[in-house]
C-alpha cells in the first residue's frame, strides 16, 4: 500500500513535468515561433495601437458603427474577462421581453416599421458573449443608419459590407458572417476617422 | 433541414470513420506493448520513468491490484490537486494574481478534474491561475483519460485470456496511453487550432483602447495546449467561461471541425482497437455499428428540435434561425446541434453553444445521452467499458429469451459478472435520479436555480446527469457554486467514475479466470448488424424504464407548453 503510494507519488509528479510544465511550453514555444499573430490573440491596430482582436466582439453603440450582438458577458455586456451566455431557457418570459424590447430597439434605431422582421442574431444573446459576428442580414438592415451618420451613400456602404462578408470556410464550413469590429475599422479608414 | 447542414454532418461523420480505423489500429500495438515508430522516442523514456518509479514493467496485476494501484493514483490526484488550488497565489505563472479558493469549490473542481467529469462550477478566466490550469488541470486531463483506457484494456485482457489471473499492469497501461496515444494528438491537435487562432501565451490580460472606447481587457493564457487535450482526452473543461463558445478556443467553423473530431476520434477508435485486441475485427464493429445507430438518433432529434426551434422568438417577428439565443453566429444551428451530441455522446462536456438555452427537446437529447451511460462511444476508455457491460447486459438477456447459454467471446456469463454489470448500470443511475429527487426538495437545491418552470427540474436533471456520468456539461444557469451543489455533486462524480470502474474490474478479474468455449451450434453470434440492433435497443430501453418519468416532467412538458405557447 504505501509502496504503491510512493510510486503513485513519483509517477504523478513526473507527468506533471511532462504534461502539466513541458508541453504547454513546448506548445507555446512552437506556436509563438510558426504562429505569433494568432497565439497571441489576432490583434487589430490602428494607427499601430491595438484597438481588440478580431474574434472577440466589441460593444458598439454608436450610430455610426454596425452594432453587434446582445451580450451577456459580464454586468454591461462584452466583457472578455467573464465570458458566457445569458443561460435563459426557451420558455423563460424574461428571454422573451429582452428579445421584444430588442427587436423593438433595432426597428426605431434603423428606421424600420413595427412589424418588419428582424435578423434574430440581433435580438439573442451569444454563447460567449464575445461573438465577434452578425449575419449578413444584419449587417445589411444597419446598412442605411450608418450610411446616414457618416454621410457616405448606402451603395458605398454596402459594397463595404459585401467585401466584408465571409462566405463558409472551404466554401461549406460554418454560416455566413461578417466580422463587426473588422468592417467598422475599414469604416474608418474610408471616411478617414 | 438544409442541405447543406447535412452536407457538414456526414462530411463530418465520414472524416471521423477514416480517421479512427488507423488510429484504432495503432493503439491496439500500443496497448498490446508492440512495435510502433514512436519506439525509438518514447522507449527510453518510459524505462527511464518506470526506473525512477521502481515500477517493474514486466509485474503482471491481478484485478485487485490493478484496482488498487488505480485506486491510489486517482485519490492521491485529488489531493494534490486541492492542495495546489489553495495555494495557487503562492505558486508562479499567476500574472493576474488570482488567490486561493473556498475549500468546496477546490474539492469539488479537484473530483472533477480526476474523474475526468470536468464539470465546473467557476469562471476559470477570474479564478484559475495559468499555473493551475497547466500543472493541475492539464496533468489531470492526461491522467484521467489515460486511466479510462487503462481500465478498457484491463476489461479487454480479462474477455480475452485464458485460465489467467492476472489483467496487466495499471502503472504501464497509464504511462503508454499518456506519452503514445494522448501526448503526441495532443501536441499536433494544439498547433492546427492555433493556426485557426486558438491562442498560446503566458502574457498578461491585455487591455485594449477599444474603437468606440473606452476599453476592453482581454484574458488570455496557454490555451491551446490546454484545449487539445482537453478535446482529445474526452475532459470538456474550458480555459475561458463559455468553453469551446469562446473565440479564442474555437474561433472558426474549421476549428469547431477540429474539436469535434478530437472529441469522438479516441473513442471511435477504440471500438476497432477492441476488435483487433479480441482478433476478431467482426466484434468491434458490431460495437460500433451499435454506438452509431445511437448517435445517429440522438443527433436527429437535437437538430431537428434546433431547426425547429423556439416559436415564442418566432411570434417576436424575425429572419434567421429563431433558436440562436447561446449560439454563435460562425457555428450556426447545424454547428451548435452537432457539436451538442458529440460532447454528450461522448464524456466530454465542451461546449460551442449554451445548452441551457436550447430548445426543450434539443436539450433532452444530451441530457439523455449522459443518462444512457455515456456509451454513444462514450468517453476515452469509459466508453468502451461501459459499452461491454451493455454487451454482457444484452447477451444475458437475449440468452435467456432465446434458451441459450449467454456466453461472450466464448466465456460464460455467470452469476457475479451479471450482478457486477448491473451494479456498474444502477450506481450512477441512482445518484442522478436520489440526487435531483433531493435537490428538489431542498432550498439549498431550487435556490441555485436560474429559470422557472420545467425547466428548472431539467436544470437539476441536467446537473447530477452530468456529474454521474463524468461528462461535465451544465445547464449553466444553475448557479453550482454552493456548499450543497459543490459537495453533492462532488459525491456524485466520484461515485459515478469509480463505482463503475470497480465492478469492471472485478468482471475483468473473474473472466480472465475462465476458460474458453470453443464456438458451437449453440452459441448465439455476437456479430453482425442484429447484435448491433440488440444491443442500442438493450441501452435505449433500460434508459428509458429508469429516465422516463423524469425526463416527462422536465424537457418533454417544457416542449409541449412551448408549442402550446405557454412561458413561464
Amino acid at each position: 500500500m504505501l509502496r504503491t503510494a510512493g510510486r503513485a507519488f513519483v509517477l504523478l509528479l513526473i507527468m506533471t513535468l511532462i504534461t502539466g510544465i513541458a508541453y504547454p511550453l513546448v506548445v507555446t514555444g512552437l506556436d509563438q515561433l510558426i504562429f505569433p499573430h494568432q497565439a497571441n490573440g489576432s490583434l487589430l491596430y490602428k494607427d499601430g495601437k491595438p484597438v481588440g482582436s478580431a474574434l472577440i466582439g466589441q460593444d458598439f453603440t454608436a450610430p455610426g458603427y454596425f452594432h453587434g450582438r446582445p451580450s451577456a458577458a459580464g454586468k454591461t455586456g462584452y466583457d472578455a474577462t467573464s465570458s458566457g451566455g445569458s443561460n435563459l431557457g426557451p420558455t423563460n418570459k424574461t428571454l422573451l421581453a429582452e428579445a421584444g424590447q430588442r427587436a423593438a430597439e433595432v426597428r426605431r434605431e434603423n428606421g424600420l416599421a413595427a412589424n418588419a422582421p428582424v435578423p434574430s442574431d440581433l435580438i439573442t444573446a451569444s454563447a460567449s458573449g464575445l461573438d465577434p459576428d452578425i449575419t449578413p442580414a444584419a449587417a445589411r438592415i444597419q446598412v442605411a443608419r450608418v450610411a446616414k451618420a457618416r454621410n457616405l451613400s448606402v451603395a458605398k456602404v454596402q459594397t463595404l459590407v459585401n467585401r466584408y462578408t465571409e462566405r463558409r470556410q472551404f466554401g461549406f464550413l460554418g454560416e455566413p458572417r461578417v466580422n463587426v469590429l473588422r468592417l467598422n475599422l475599414a469604416l474608418d479608414a474610408l471616411t478617414g476617422r | 433541414m438544409k442541405i447543406n447542414d447535412l452536407a457538414q454532418m456526414g462530411f463530418y461523420l465520414v472524416i471521423l470513420v477514416v480517421l479512427a480505423i488507423p488510429l484504432g489500429r495503432y493503439m491496439a500495438k500500443v496497448l498490446q506493448g508492440e512495435k510502433t515508430f514512436l519506439d525509438k522516442v518514447m522507449g527510453p523514456l518510459e524505462k527511464l520513468i518506470y526506473r525512477v518509479c521502481g515500477i517493474n514493467p514486466e509485474e503482471d496485476m491481478n484485478w485487485r491490484q490493478y484496482a488498487g494501484a488505480l485506486i491510489v493514483f486517482n485519490i492521491l490526484g485529488i489531493v494534490t490537486l486541492f492542495i495546489l488550488e489553495m495555494l495557487q497565489g503562492h505558486l508562479p505563472f499567476n500574472p493576474e494574481k488570482l488567490g486561493a479558493m473556498r475549500w468546496d469549490l477546490a474539492l469539488n473542481t479537484a473530483v472533477s478534474f480526476v474523474t475526468n467529469t470536468n464539470w465546473q462550477a467557476y469562471s476559470p478566466e477570474s479564478t484559475m491561475s495559468y499555473f493551475t490550469q497547466m500543472a493541475g488541470f492539464t496533468v489531470h486531463n492526461f491522467a484521467s483519460a489515460a486511466t479510462g483506457i487503462a481500465v478498457a484494456v484491463a476489461l479487454i485482457r480479462g474477455l480475452t485470456r485464458r485460465q489467467a489471473q492476472a489483467i496487466g499492469n495499471f502503472w504501464v497501461d497509464l504511462t503508454r496511453s499518456t506519452l503514445r496515444i494522448l501526448l503526441p494528438l495532443s501536441l499536433l491537435g494544439a498547433l492546427l487550432l492555433s493556426s485557426q487562432g486558438v491562442i498560446q501565451t503566458l502574457s498578461p490580460y491585455l487591455t485594449v483602447h477599444t474603437l468606440q472606447g473606452p476599453s476592453q481587457t482581454l484574458a488570455l493564457g496557454p490555451v491551446a495546449s490546454q484545449e487539445a487535450i482537453k478535446l482529445f482526452g474526452t475532459n470538456g473543461g474550458g480555459f475561458f467561461n463559455a468553453n469551446s463558445a469562446h473565440p479564442f478556443e474555437n474561433p472558426t467553423p474549421f476549428s469547431n471541425l477540429l474539436e469535434m473530431l478530437f472529441i469522438l476520434l479516441i473513442p471511435v477508435g477504440l471500438t476497432f482497437t477492441f476488435g483487433h485486441m479480441v482478433k476478431d475485427v467482426r466484434q468491434g464493429r458490431v460495437i460500433f455499428g451499435a454506438a452509431l445507430i445511437l448517435f445517429i438518433l440522438m443527433l436527429a432529434l437535437t437538430y431537428g428540435s434546433e431547426i425547429a426551434g423556439n416559436p415564442l422568438i418566432g411570434k417576436i417577428g424575425i429572419t434567421g434561425a429563431s433558436a440562436m439565443e447561446g449560439k454563435e453566429v460562425r457555428f450556426g444551428v447545424a454547428n451548435s446541434a452537432l457539436f451538442a451530441t458529440v460532447t454528450t455522446a461522448t464524456s466530454c462536456g465542451a461546449v460551442n453553444a449554451m445548452h441551457d438555452s436550447l430548445t426543450p427537446l434539443g436539450g433532452l437529447a444530451p441530457m439523455l445521452q449522459m443518462m444512457l451511460g455515456e456509451v454513444v462511444f462514450g468517453g476515452v476508455g469509459a466508453g468502451l467499458y461501459s459499452l461491454l457491460t451493455f454487451v454482457i447486459l444484452t447477451v444475458f438477456i437475449v440468452g435467456l429469451m432465446v434458451g441459450r447459454t449467454p456466453e461472450y467471446l466464448g466465456k460464460k456469463i455467470e452469476g457475479f459478472e451479471m450482478k457486477m454489470a448491473v451494479l456498474a448500470v444502477l450506481i450512477p443511475s441512482a445518484c442522478i435520479l436520489l440526487g435531483s429527487a433531493l435537490a428538489s426538495i431542498l432550498p439549498a437545491g431550487t435556490s441555485s436555480l436560474a429559470n422557472p418552470g420545467p425547466h428548472g427540474l431539467s436544470e437539476m436533471l441536467y446537473a447530477f446527469a452530468s456529474g454521474s456520468a463524468n461528462n461535465g456539461s451544465a445547464f449553466a444557469g444553475l448557479n453550482a457554486n454552493t456548499y450543497f451543489w459543490n459537495l453533492s455533486l462532488a459525491l456524485v462524480m466520484f461515485v459515478g467514475r469509480f463505482g463503475v470502474i470497480l465492478p469492471l474490474l472485478a468482471i475483468a478479474g473473474s473472466m480472465a479466470k475462465k476458460k474458453i468455449a470453443p464456438v458451437s451450434a449453440g452459441t448465439f453470434q455476437t456479430t453482425g448488424g442484429l447484435f448491433s440492433g440488440l444491443l442500442s435497443g438493450v441501452v435505449l430501453i433500460v434508459g428509458a424504464l429508469t429516465f422516463f418519468p423524469a425526463l416527462a416532467l422536465g424537457p418533454i412538458v417544457e416542449q409541449l407548453l412551448m408549442w402550446a405557447g405557454k412561458a413561464f
